[in-house]
């Protein structure tokens, strides 16, 4: 079909893209590689030296590694559930006929749009704060005790948080996706008298299987390096029960000034989010092929 | 590193070419503190009496400040002609030959009228590097009428014993009164400052002369519990996310029966715009344990010009300008004398007007009774009360202070804190060579 | 047969949507409020709805300090300039992996997303010198290029999978018709592939204007977007509830407010192939 000649010039199309994201990849890694063997700190100028494998060596039996191992994980599994089941519930209501759905769109959608250091700085300072938030004020309205969030449940809240702001794009993904579904389908279920539920299960959820796995995709790319929350919010604490890899990294490179150790931890970082993408690129490639 | 520079130097003329142009505009990075806040809302003074020098602001966070401030000298980024940093930068930094000297400052600076503890933690080797702008060291505030109310009279000079049964009597949770509140939040300038100052008081210190940390001691293991104890009977609930400002905050709210922090606190907590317990707050130095140290620190927030400026000239003025005793007059004629910038010159404690001031004389004498280069009960191989003046202190204390962190949200005991921050400091230690 | 039954189960929809819909909607309802409290006021309990004095005050203060409008052209010029420029190299890439896709196409277009998994804070020391060697720290440009390259594989696989979408059919009675290229390009595709195009365009400028490390690490005066401005405001000594409340309007009301305007475009092309 393609001839040689289209594929010359498809190849000439895409080598820009190519070439500029090369470069952006291979030069700082090359140079985060070349800063991982070494004992650089940004506040000792002047003892670089070769020093092996010895920051790998502690960045990976830090005990800090394994929680923020852990934590990355709970983090992204946490809002990726929050997100596709709160999303596909959304997207299902809205689907609904209803008075006002453009408004009622408009008022989902609005997180989306949301810096990710404002949203953290309201909610941690105005709802979340334990003496004078918001929920603060409700649970004394209420008679209970003020619940103190980022000491009590800090990943949680976090989680809730980066939640809140990815919940309209996935709304809208499926939402796009479950307009597109056959109404037809459903006219003709309805027909056979299959319960709402039924419909859900074995219509819905079908057709929206494909819309769910790209929300995933688009949304662990994003989660992975999850960053500014966490600084806002908690900055990784208490203890580490809210540091994930990029936090550990980042505490590495610029509280402790230690380049070499900060990039030891930022290539095993890269290594991990790596074997991730591999995993993820199977489920969507799978899902995406037809 | 000297490759990279290698391989792009043809860039360097570019760079080069850019940066000429505007030659006489200076860029300032600063802390968001009240202070600072306040020069710069001063600034047309500086500029109507130096046409031609344009300032330009970069406010930030304290944090966030420092991050970057650190990563610009460090890797002679040259973004800011001057620094906000403190006195845990200036002696590591003047070392490495990163700040101009400010010993050529004109006679009207007049730098011998610095208080001596706060020149000396900005000099090395006997130059000046950095100008304060404020001083502080901490102490006790409270508020009289809760103290009343609880039958209790603060003495001048408190112990933490009596602090304890204080805060104790003056909690009345069901109306949101907190008999004391403490910084918790994690990170080297915030609890880690705060319980390492208090550890002094109670006999404990970072390091024994040999670099090996001393988290396993009982000194430690008292102090910590003290902390955690008094915080569980009377603190304020989220205490392990409040710092300085949270816990302003809730003083100014009322909420807080005493408070134990930086002395600079004091005029925003009688500030009547600010404070709605403005006439209600008294002052005593901070607490000690009958050792001989009490639990204050030092610190100042001071200007500093990094080496390599192409604007050293025009950056000196407005050094010179900002920490001068004009520019507290400047502030006095302005907002008052409370709130002019404390705890940097003998001259303004000798000023009878300034003397008015309810917490000028105890601001002072705590300042005075700070001592950096010997700051705890048994010797140490380090400098600084609330720090260890070498480059790693701040990663390994904010490690540190996420685990006392971890400890006051009740996560883990006060023992596992300390045995983890025992094998962090360790681990850190071996890794920068310290101890072998 | 009744016509005019009442319809519950739509009343009950509707409630109930306007319900979720508020409750998602309210933290950013509240910070606007709160922006025009006094700082008393923003921590009052019981909690204050609309029943207070409103205020310009908090206002005035941001105004006095920053300088909003610069830090605000700096945030357009960077959003809109990246994605632009993003949007003029990922289009023919995104146009070429769609027709004309060869055996590599998907592993390319997998290895571009996963540049985006590269955790920031790793590389900043890296790309700081490079930028400082190249003089690009706190210029637009230097930033115009990081947040291109950032967002470049989002936009290269959003209008791949929205490219692919559009029948191969078309274009091949085109090119039967003799069409020319150039024809092809313009009559054809381009009014097919807009919608799509758009709504890259939208979240990608969105993206961009909310990117808060490279734009605060890399910038000081002259570059400063919004980002920056909120840095700040965010713990300050003292009350500051009302004055973060009011820089945070500032900061989005731009960006939401053409969030809202265009979201019917935004959301035509927002896909990303999950819609056969």
């Amino acid at each position: 079909m393609a001839t040689d000649h289209s594929r010359i010039t498809a190849r000439f199309m895409i080598s820009p893209a190519v070439f500029l994201l090369l470069g952006w990849m291979i030069v700082p890694l090359s140079m985060t590689i070349y800063f991982s063997f070494l004992n650089y700190n940004l506040l000792s100028p002047g003892l670089e030296e070769w020093i092996g494998l010895t920051n790998y060596e502690f960045f990976l039996t830090d005990p800090a590694f394994f929680e923020a191992l852990a934590n990355t994980l709970q983090l992204v599994l946490g809002v990726l559930f929050l997100t596709v089941c709160g999303g596909v519930g959304l997207a299902v209501l809205l689907d609904q006929p209803m008075w006002g759905q453009g408004i009622v769109r408009i008022l989902v959608i609005a997180p989306f749009f949301i810096m990710p250091t404002v949203s953290a700085l309201v909610w941690k300072n105005m709802f979340m704060n334990p003496v004078n938030g918001l929920f603060a004020h409700l649970a004394k309205g209420l008679g209970l005790e003020a619940f103190d969030f980022f000491g009590q449940a800090p990943l949680l809240s976090i989680t809730f948080i980066v939640a809140w702001q990815w919940l309209p794009f996935a709304t809208l993904i499926f939402l796009t996706a479950l307009q597109s579904l056959d109404k037809e389908q459903i006219e003709a279920a309805k027909m056979d008298g299959a319960r709402k539920f039924n419909r859900f299960y074995h219509i819905v959820l079908p057709h929206l299987s494909r819309a769910i796995t790209v929300v995933i995709l688009i949304l662990t790319i994003f989660l992975l390096s999850i960053f500014a929350e966490i600084l806002v919010t908690t900055n990784g604490g208490p203890g580490y029960a809210s540091t994930n890899i990029t936090y550990l990294v980042y505490a590495q490179s610029l509280l402790q000034f230690d380049v070499g150790g900060g990039s030891a931890g930022g290539i095993v970082a890269v290594v991990l989010a790596n074997i991730v993408a591999v995993f993820l690129m199977r489920m969507i490639g799978k899902n995406l092929e037809n | 590193m000297k490759r990279i520079t290698q391989i792009f130097c043809a860039a360097a003329v570019v760079s080069l070419a850019s940066g000429a142009a505007f030659a006489q505009s200076l860029t300032i990075a600063t802390v968001n503190n009240g202070d600072m806040i306040r020069m710069q809302k001063l600034t047309s003074d500086f500029t109507e009496k130096n046409p031609g020098i344009e300032l330009n602001w970069v406010t930030l966070e304290e944090n966030v400040l420092r991050q970057r401030v650190t990563t610009d000298i460090a890797t002679k980024g040259g973004q800011y002609d001057i620094m906000t940093i403190g006195t845990y930068e200036v002696p590591i930094w003047a070392r490495e030959g990163w700040l101009v000297s400010l010993d050529d400052l004109p006679a009207s600076y007049d730098i011998d009228d610095l208080l001596p503890a706060i020149r000396g933690g900005l000099s090395v080797d006997g130059s000046l590097y950095a100008a304060p702008f404020y001083g502080e060291s901490s102490m006790v505030m409270y508020r009289t009428d809760l103290m009343e109310k609880a039958g209790l009279t603060m003495p001048d000079a408190p112990t933490w014993d009596f602090i304890r049964e204080a805060a104790k009597a003056m909690t009345d949770k069901d109306n949101e009164v907190y008999g004391v509140c403490l910084r918790g939040k994690a990170g080297w300038g915030e609890n880690a400052a705060f319980i390492t100052a208090m550890s002094n008081s109670f006999g404990a210190r970072w390091f024994d002369l040999d670099w090996n940390p001393q988290f396993d001691g009982n000194a430690w293991k008292e102090t910590l519990n003290f902390y955690l104890e008094m915080m569980e009977e009377s603190g304020p609930p989220g205490a392990s996310s409040n710092g300085f400002n949270e816990n302003l905050a809730l003083f100014q709210t009322g909420k807080c029966g005493m408070w134990i922090d930086a002395t600079v606190a004091a005029s925003f907590v009688t500030n009547p715009n600010d404070s709605q317990v403005h006439d209600r707050v008294g002052f005593a130095l901070a607490p000690d344990k009958g050792l001989g140290k009490r639990g204050n620190w030092l610190w100042a927030w001071s200007l500093a010009i990094p080496a390599g400026s192409q604007k050293v000239e025009a950056a000196k003025k407005f050094i010179n300008w900002a920490t001068s005793k004009d520019y507290l007059a400047l502030v006095a004629s302005k907002e008052g004398w409370a709130n002019v910038p404390p705890g940097t010159r003998t001259s303004l404690y000798e000023n009878p007007e300034y003397a008015k001031v309810p917490f000028a004389q105890m601001t002072l004498d705590s300042i005075n009774s700070a001592d950096p280069t010997n700051p705890a009960v048994d010797p140490v191989p380090y400098v600084g009360i609330q720090f260890v003046a070498i480059p790693e202190f701040q990663g390994i204390a904010t490690a540190v202070g996420q685990q006392f962190s971890a400890a006051l949200a009740g996560q883990i005991s006060a023992d596992v804190a300390l045995k983890n921050a025992q094998d962090l400091t360790e681990r850190a230690m071996k890794k920068a060579g310290y101890i072998k | 047969m009744a016509q005019k039954k009442i319809p519950y189960q739509k009343i009950a929809v509707t409630a109930f949507a306007w319900a979720v819909g508020m409750a998602i909607f309210f933290p950013i309802l509240w910070t606007f409020l709160t922006g025009f409290k006094t700082e008393a006021v923003a921590i009052a309990s019981p909690p204050v709805f609309f029943n207070f004095e409103w205020t310009l005050e908090n206002y005035d203060a941001v105004f006095e300090r920053a300088d909003y409008f610069r830090f605000f052209m700096n945030s357009v010029i960077i959003s809109v300039g990246s994605t632009v420029l993003g949007l003029l190299i990922a289009i023919p890439a995104a146009w070429a992996m769609a027709f004309v896709p060869g055996k590599q196409t998907k592993n390319i277009l997998m290895w571009m997303l996963s540049t985006k998994m590269l955790p920031p804070v790793g590389v900043l020391v890296p790309i700081y010198l490079l930028f400082r060697d190249f003089g690009m720290l706190d210029t637009r440009f230097g930033l115009l290029f990081v947040l291109t390259l950032i967002n470049l594989p989002i936009i290269v696989w959003m209008l791949y999978t929205y490219f692919r979408e559009i029948p191969v059919e078309i274009l091949e009675a085109a090119r039967m018709d003799g069409a020319p290229l150039l024809n092809e390009v313009v009559h054809i595709l381009t009014p097919m592939a807009l919608p799509g195009i758009a709504s890259t365009l939208l979240l990608n400028i969105i993206l961009a204007w909310n990117e808060a490390f490279w734009t605060i690490n890399l910038t000081t005066v002259d570059a400063a977007p919004l980002t920056a401005f909120i840095a700040s405001f965010s713990s300050p000594e003292g009350l500051f509830y009302a004055k973060l409340s009011a820089a945070s309007t500032m900061a989005i009301a731009p960006i939401l407010i053409m969030g809202w305007f265009c979201q019917k475009q935004l959301v035509r092309g927002l896909t990303f192939g999950a819609v056969k």
